[in-house]
């Protein structure tokens, strides 16, 4: 969920009639439930459409550092500083995970960096609205890691071994956070008028962008269509957005926080919730570049890699001094 | 035994953490590659966790108050860090060689502490060895990686060393209260943390080929509550929740 609209082949999903033995074979696996593993033979579509799909994700999780990193140095307590500050570790944590499934697929970490500072890959529009009070560290960890759980729960299962097993890791750790995230709202609700419209001020603004995440209805798109037949994606975006509104509601509820949806009403017949139309057009435009935030973020990225350059290159030098002198030695 | 003895070490040794802790975190996600915002973090993690031991003992000791009540409710003045952590954290540079000097001394000032005649910084000094001893050896890989590493990653590093050479002086040169918990079996000489300090940084840096500054003057006050202007902005941001929001719980 982390990753929005990416997209596969383009083309339509192709009939096992239709497929090269090699390609029947492989897509039997994949309907089998057998995983694939790094170097086992796969139709190039399949490789750089995980690589596009990991490559953003393991983005997200690296620009998703910088809103929540933006509160360590001012979280109230000791003990919600040392929980965010584990929360950022865990993300970065599973940055690295995810670019390490993207490698055993051919790409380097590098390349995927510089594909993410010349602006050609995406990370999640999320990430591109600001926090402004604590409660934003709250929202952001009740829903935004809630409405990813709901798309990597999933994904736990994907065809492909290496992300399915870091997605499996990822998983235990984002429903903690989310729990954290929901236990500073509860705090905060509990708390005095201030807090209480803190709370509920983060919730408006971060309501929509979090139904955002799951990405456009995807009924008809044949990207979408390709993924799933490929096991990379096993739902469509509307069974996951509605999911998460079915489960987020009544949390909200519990702790006395409004939903901002005028027309969000339960509808008894299909068993969920009914919401309001998403502003497509504010989606489009932060995936665009234009959110609130966007030039901030990359501009963040690049100044760390730009600046971090010295850095890297000196320890290259090292290793190769190191290298030679082992050469020399022997 | 004198209470307050130990209680003015908890709080030097709590806030050393603490302030360190808060100049980590600022880094995060804006550090120059993915394994040093983790580890970063964990460092800031680390120290957090034992800040809020070296505090709570402070603070039970000032009668009931809360490791969270001296984080966020004392002025610059009643500070009791070492000038070193305060100072920013310039390039990434600047900030290793900051986490080196600091952790070259905290490691044996740990050790030593072991053996405090006050159980309650005796445990909390066992607890904390643990992680530092791992902060040490990695702060000490760096130095020697970067010092050793291009002619831009040993000119950055030999200038951040000349920066804050003359501020580990401090860490190391007691004064009257220092002498008195030494003397009390509280804490240990730290003339012993000198020279464990001295032969592990001089070792280093010989093998990172940087040169420590000769004759550096030592800058020091912290430990007496004498800062740089730079603490001021470090509590402004520390602080600022509980100071707006007085009595709030989050």
């Amino acid at each position: 969920m982390y990753a929005q609209e990416v997209k596969s082949t383009g083309e339509a999903v192709k009939s096992l009639k239709e497929m090269s033995p090699e390609e029947r074979a492989f897509q039997e696996k994949i309907d089998a439930g057998v995983k694939i593993e790094p170097k086992d033979w796969m139709p190039e579509g399949y490789r750089k459409t995980l690589i596009r799909q990991i490559s953003q994700h393991a983005h997200s999780e690296i620009v998703g550092e910088l809103p929540e990193g933006n509160w360590i140095t001012r979280a109230p307590t000791l003990e919600r500083k040392a929980i965010l500050l584990a929360k950022v570790q865990d993300e970065a944590g599973h940055g690295l995970y995810l670019y390490c499934a993207a490698e055993t697929l051919g790409v380097s970490r590098d390349e995927m960096t510089e594909q993410l500072l010349s602006g050609k890959a995406k990370y999640s529009s999320i990430f591109n609205y600001p926090t402004l009070t604590w409660a934003d560290i709250g929202a952001i960890g009740w829903l935004v890691d809630g409405a990813a759980i709901m798309n990597q729960v999933p994904l736990q299962r994907c065809s492909y071994g290496p992300y399915s097993r870091a997605m499996i890791r990822i998983c235990k750790e984002e429903s903690f956070h989310q729990r954290q995230g929901y236990a500073i709202m509860m705090q905060l609700m509990k708390g005095d008028a201030a807090q209480r419209e803190m709370a509920q001020d983060a919730l408006n603004r971060w309501w929509w962008p979090s139904l955002m995440m799951f990405g456009p209805s995807d009924a008809d798109s044949v990207h979408s269509a390709q993924s799933m037949a490929w096991k990379i994606k096993q739902n469509t975006n509307d069974e996951l957005r509605q999911k998460f509104v079915d489960q987020t509601v009544p949390q909200a509820e519990f702790i006395g926080l409004k939903i901002p949806d005028p027309d969000l009403k339960w509808n008894e017949e299909k068993g969920g919730y009914d919401f309001g139309e998403i502003d497509w057009n504010e989606f489009h435009e932060v995936l665009k570049g234009n959110g609130p935030c966007n030039k901030e973020r990359m501009e963040a990225r690049r100044k760390a890699w730009n600046d971090g350059a010295w850095f890297r290159d000196g320890l290259m030098a090292h290793a190769k001094k190191r290298a030679a002198k082992k050469i020399a030695a022997e | 035994m004198p209470n307050a003895d130990s209680r003015e070490l908890a709080l030097r040794m709590g806030d050393n953490c603490l302030i360190l802790a808060q100049r980590l975190g600022a880094w995060c996600g804006h550090a120059p590659a993915l394994e040093e915002d983790i580890a970063l973090a964990n460092t800031a993690l680390d120290l957090i966790g034992q800040t809020r031991l070296w505090l709570g003992l402070a603070g039970e000791m000032e009668g009931g108050k809360s490791a969270d009540d001296l984080a966020f409710q004392r002025d610059a003045r009643a500070f009791r860090n070492c000038l070193l952590v305060e100072q920013p954290n310039g390039d990434y540079a600047h900030t290793l060689v900051r986490q080196f000097l600091f952790d070259a001394w905290h490691a044996p000032m740990l050790t030593g502490l072991m053996k405090s005649a006050d159980p309650r910084v005796a445990e909390i000094a066992a607890k904390s060895i643990k992680e530092v001893d791992y902060h040490l050896e990695r702060s000490t890989d760096l130095v020697i990686r970067l010092g050793d590493g291009s002619e831009e990653s040993h000119a950055r590093m030999q200038s951040a060393l000349d920066d804050f050479y003359p501020f580990a002086g401090e860490l190391l040169t007691p004064d009257a209260v220092d002498e008195a918990l030494a003397e009390a079996g509280l804490a240990l000489d730290l003339q012993s943390v000198r020279s464990a300090w001295r032969s592990h940084v001089a070792a280093t840096l010989q093998e990172a080929t940087l040169t420590a500054p000769v004759d550096a003057p030592v800058r020091k006050g912290g430990k007496q509550g004498l800062h740089s202007e730079a603490l001021g902005y470090v509590l402004a941001e520390l602080q600022w929740m509980q100071r707006a929001y007085p009595g709030a719980e989050w």
